[in-house]
């Protein structure tokens, strides 16, 4: 999924974000949230909801999806698609050494 | 391939012989029949009970088909349309057909519907045996065509019999012009489903739209030889018409199997698996049926017969089970509402409860017996129809307040409730006014084929706000798709993503020692987590287990993460905990500090008794807690809250029992106690109330003689109730210990999200005071110990200020580490 041509940021180790929950990087400037689910497996997206801004980071994982904390909205944190909306998903993989890396466009 | 499937041959292409193949598809029975269907009727199937639309005009008979013709090819289903099925071989397994097919069959379902009724009325028939020119029965398409073709031509119209079908019909002739009369032969209309005095309103209505009526009498003759010109009464009297519809009832169609040797009483007698009592190979479905005694004339007990038939013959389920039906009917008559169901008359000790207003067309009536709806007649007004419909159909305990079972008076905070039906609602009323969403969205949702309150409120957001509108969004979804709804099995179950009630879900839980969220996803859920699931799960777990439950933080609400509210922006509010509203001048300086270290934005004084700080940034949250050096309010999560207290005896001069004492001790004893959703408590001093304590959760109002009432359920939020009592005590002690038992059977009780007011309508105030008053369950020690448990576990959250839980718990952003 990941293709080498872009910059890989490193963003964290796996343990700064508890398992099932999510947290807030800064990523020159832009915050981004990162989600660490239960299967190992973890997800980036844009940090606040496309509704009212809820700091999507606070919600509620399950499986790869995700309900945002404000007013329930429910996404799916590997397309972003929500309802009537979608919100950015950026590729993001962890290493044997539980490095999280983001990928971005050079 | 062909040949390993087994011949499933089924009589009667009408509204059950279709639906019930429709259920066996569903269930890829297919795969294993190969089946054949015949169909007396030229066509394929079509919504009977819309004939009455095609009939006046309302629908084009294009628009009811259910199963046009190339749906039986889709499905590879050989029908023998216009073919009737004359005799059955049960020997040999063979069905005829009227045009010589001969069909094999491994299993038979016969569906073959019922006839009209033509009572023995002289000159009916001509001498070819036919209906006189101008006498029609109303069943079928055909009829339809029939009738509406001849009524064009007529000046005149009688209808024999006045049920309901004869009532449908009348209105319907209306439209093309003609006079009609309904002769009926019993005192009043729709005897079978009415009362005199509501048939009287009902005949009010009807004849202010046109229709004669002829009540308690017997047509003797039809005149006329070419054409019907009249009918003779035994009274000697006539009335001219040039045509007549009889309508006077319906005969199971059950010669064929009669013939074939087949146990037939009023119909074909089935088994609760609806096969045939004397032979294994035949199935019988619909009103030609007769089941533990009854044969049904409507189509609701029909789809439960089909779920049981195809459950069965498919293999899908063999203990599939239809044990009868409770029936309710609606007459589909323009401008008239009227829905009735269960018992017209009360027996002894029956309770009835009426309301009538004639000259309005108005007329109300339940018959209630032993707190259940046992009958019911809803004239002029059926905006409660869908909901009445249900208690009756499931039994429910009924509201004290019986005028909400027959009025939309109170039943949530919202304007549009007043409104009196349904169809007087307009559709840009808003119905839930935190997502602001209006009923002509939330019908059309339901019209779109989301047939089910959950899936709509999904879908449009409707009631996922505050809740108040959750009881009219039902009434709307149920109204849209005409009582319809598709069954949506999650609303039994604790958490809508592992499928189990909360008693199974408790069961499985203890007996496989799951003391974690995603322990309970992987041993009952399939190993899928659902995110919504999580809290309730949580709340549950730890609950059972205390201080045995494995906390996993992921699984809770960012509240409970925390320790706070969320707010807007994504700061939070900060209530430290005053016991029972009762502060010193060294807590103020303390949260005034506070207040003004961290430029806290705004410091409220909160409906709770206690002092707010908002606007709390994350990571200030665990400073400002430890500078406090306060426990926690938990005015963010689902547990015991606060206990308002009044001044009480300290003071007031009206105090009677000391309501602030007692309202410090509970706050101390209760502080944190999770549970299914909010507790909110008072003490007051006295009747007078001031600090709520008949609206709250659980309340103790002080009365003379140094006694406290307790009142539980009581609700004044989204919901208003005024709280029941539940008994009365002598001392604080024995308050802290009977609301601490309540509180423990309502968390062991309650639905996750439950909140009181609703769980004690649910459950019922004397079923609790039986249990928790009085011990009949025995389980009063029982309770008490677990309440003591939970008390003894109760941990300050705040703690967590001093040594976190989890990682980066209240950071509110972290640095990325760098580009590699
Ligand atoms: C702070 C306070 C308003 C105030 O400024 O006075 C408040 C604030 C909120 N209430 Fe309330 N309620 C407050 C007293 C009440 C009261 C009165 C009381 O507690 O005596 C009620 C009516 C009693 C009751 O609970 O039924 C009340 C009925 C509700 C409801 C409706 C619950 C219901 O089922 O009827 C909600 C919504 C919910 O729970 O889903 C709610 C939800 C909320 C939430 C938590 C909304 C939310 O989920 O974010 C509000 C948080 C605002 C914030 O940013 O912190 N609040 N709320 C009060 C805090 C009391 C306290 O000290 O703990
Ligand atoms: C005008 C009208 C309005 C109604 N309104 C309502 C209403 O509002 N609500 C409600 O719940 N119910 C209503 N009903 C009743 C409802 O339509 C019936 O309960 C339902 O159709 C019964 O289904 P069934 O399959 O048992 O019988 P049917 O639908 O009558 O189907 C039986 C089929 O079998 C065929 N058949 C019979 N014998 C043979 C044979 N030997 N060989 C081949 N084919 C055969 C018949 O031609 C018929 O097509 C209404 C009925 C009518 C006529
Ligand atoms: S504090 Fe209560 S009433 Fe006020 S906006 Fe929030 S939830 Fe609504
Ligand atoms: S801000 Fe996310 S659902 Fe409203």
């Amino acid at each position: 999924m990941i293709t080498h041509h872009n910059k890989m940021m490193y963003i964290a180790s796996i343990e700064a974000i508890p398992s099932g929950e999510g947290r807030v990087f800064m990523v020159d400037e832009t915050p981004i949230a990162v989600f660490h689910g239960r299967s190992g497996r973890v997800y980036a997206t844009q940090a606040n909801c496309p509704h009212k801004e809820g700091p999507l980071a606070d919600g509620i994982v399950g499986g790869s999806v995700l309900i945002c904390p404000l007013h329930g909205w429910k996404f799916n944190l590997e397309s972003g698609e929500g309802p009537d909306c979608r919100i950015t998903t950026y590729p993001v993989t962890v290493d044997s050494d539980g490095r999280i890396l983001l990928e971005i466009a050079r | 391939m062909q040949q390993h499937k087994k011949r499933l041959v089924v009589i009667g292409n009408g509204m059950a012989g279709a639906r019930t193949v429709e259920e066996i598809l569903a269930r890829d029975g297919a795969e294993n029949y190969q089946i054949t269907m015949f169909g007396d009727e030229p066509y394929g199937n079509y919504n009977r009970i819309l004939l009455s639309n095609v009939l006046n005009g309302s629908q084009d008979a294009s628009e009811i088909f259910i199963n046009p013709m190339e749906w039986y090819r889709e499905n590879c289903i050989n029908l023998h349309a216009g073919v009737r099925a004359v005799h059955i071989n049960r020997e040999e397994c063979i069905v005829t057909g009227s045009d010589g097919t001969v069909e094999e069959y491994d299993r038979l379902i016969i569906a073959t519907g019922s006839s009209p009724f033509v009572p023995p009325i002289q000159n009916m028939y001509t001498e070819e045996g036919c209906l006189r020119h101008g006498a029609f029965v109303f069943r079928t398409l055909d009829d339809c065509t029939r009738i509406a073709g001849h009524a064009v031509k007529c000046t005149r119209a009688v209808v024999i019999g006045g049920g309901l079908l004869g009532l449908e019909a009348a209105r319907g002739l209306l439209n093309y012009g003609a006079q009609v009369t309904v002769v009926h032969n019993m005192p009043h209309i729709m005897n079978a489903q009415l009362d005199s005095e509501g048939a009287g309103v009902l005949q009010q209505t009807l004849e202010r739209m046109g229709i004669s009526f002829r009540l308690n009498a017997v047509t003797s003759r039809i005149l006329g030889e070419d054409a019907v010109t009249g009918l003779e009464f035994d009274d000697a009297s006539k009335i001219p018409c040039e045509m007549v519809v009889i309508s006077a009832g319906i005969r199971p169609n059950t010669q064929l199997a009669k013939e074939a040797g087949l146990v037939v009483e009023r119909g074909i007698v089935v088994d609760d698996s609806m096969r045939s009592v004397n032979d294994d190979a035949v199935y019988v479905v619909g009103e030609c049926a007769q089941h533990r005694g009854q044969v049904y004339g409507l189509v609701a007990p029909i789809w439960d017969q089909a779920v049981t038939l195809a459950d069965h013959i498919t293999g899908k389920n063999l203990f599939a089970a239809y044990t009868g039906s409770k029936t309710a009917v609606k007459l589909k008559v323009m401008g008239v509402d009227l829905a009735s169901m269960g018992v017209t008359h009360p027996a002894e000790n029956d309770e009835v409860v009426v309301y009538s207003q004639p000259k309005k067309g108005i007329y109300k009536k339940l018959i209630i017996r032993d707190n259940q709806l046992a009958g019911a007649i809803l004239l002029g007004d059926s905006s409660r129809a869908a909901s009445l419909i249900q208690l009756f159909d499931r039994g429910t305990q009924l509201p004290e307040e019986r005028e909400q079972m027959l009025f939309n008076i109170g039943s949530s905070a919202n304007g549009a409730s007043i409104q009196s039906t349904m169809l007087e609602m307009e559709d840009d009323t808003q119905v839930c006014n935190c997502s602001g969403v209006n009923k002509g969205t939330l019908r059309k949702c339901a019209l779109s084929g989301i047939k089910t309150v959950k899936g709509v409120m999904e879908a449009t957001r409707a009631g996922m706000g505050c809740g108040s509108c959750r009881p009219l969004v039902k009434e709307i979804v149920e109204w849209a798709c005409e009582g319809q709804m598709d069954e949506d099995p999650s609303v039994h179950y604790y958490v809508p993503g592992v499928p189990l009630s909360k008693t199974d879900l408790v069961m499985n839980v203890k007996n496989m020692g799951l003391k974690s969220v995603s322990s309970v996803f992987n041993a009952l859920a399939n190993g899928i987590e659902d995110p919504g699931s999580k809290p309730g799960l949580a709340s549950l777990l730890k609950t059972i287990w205390g201080g045995e439950y494995e906390d996993e933080r992921d699984a809770r609400f960012i509240n409970d993460r925390v320790h706070a509210n969320i707010q807007n922006n994504g700061t939070f509010s900060v209530v430290p905990r005053i016991y029972g509203g009762v502060t010193s001048p060294q807590q103020l300086h303390k949260i005034a500090e506070v207040a003004e270290k961290y430029d806290v934005p705004m410091v409220k004084i909160t409906g709770g008794q206690r002092i707010d700080l908002l606007g709390i940034k994350k990571e200030d949250l665990p400073k400002v807690w430890k500078d406090l050096g306060m426990p926690s309010g938990h005015a963010y999560a689902k547990t015991f809250r606060t206990c308002k207290t009044c001044v009480g005896t300290d003071f007031c001069r009206y105090g009677l029992g000391d309501s602030t004492a007692l309202g410090i001790k509970i706050e101390e004893r209760f502080q944190g106690l999770e549970s299914p959703a909010k507790l909110k408590l008072a003490t007051a001093g006295c009747p007078r109330n001031c600090s709520e304590a008949m609206v709250k959760d659980v309340g103790a109002v002080a009365i003379e003689g140094g006694r406290w009432e307790i009142y539980v359920g009581g609700a004044a939020g989204a919901h208003v109730r005024k709280g029941d009592l539940l008994c009365t005590l002598n001392s604080h002690d024995e308050v802290l210990q009977m609301m601490g038992r309540f509180m423990q059977y309502y968390r062991e009780n309650a639905k996750y999200l439950e909140r009181t007011y609703g769980f004690v309508e649910r459950i019922g105030i004397e079923k609790i005071r039986s249990v928790v008053v009085f011990n009949s369950e025995g389980t009063a020690e029982r309770l008490d110990a677990a309440m003591q448990a939970s008390v003894d576990a109760y941990k300050d959250p705040w703690l967590e200020a001093v040594e976190p839980h989890t990682p980066n718990q209240f950071a509110v952003s972290l640095p990325a580490g760098g580009i590699l």
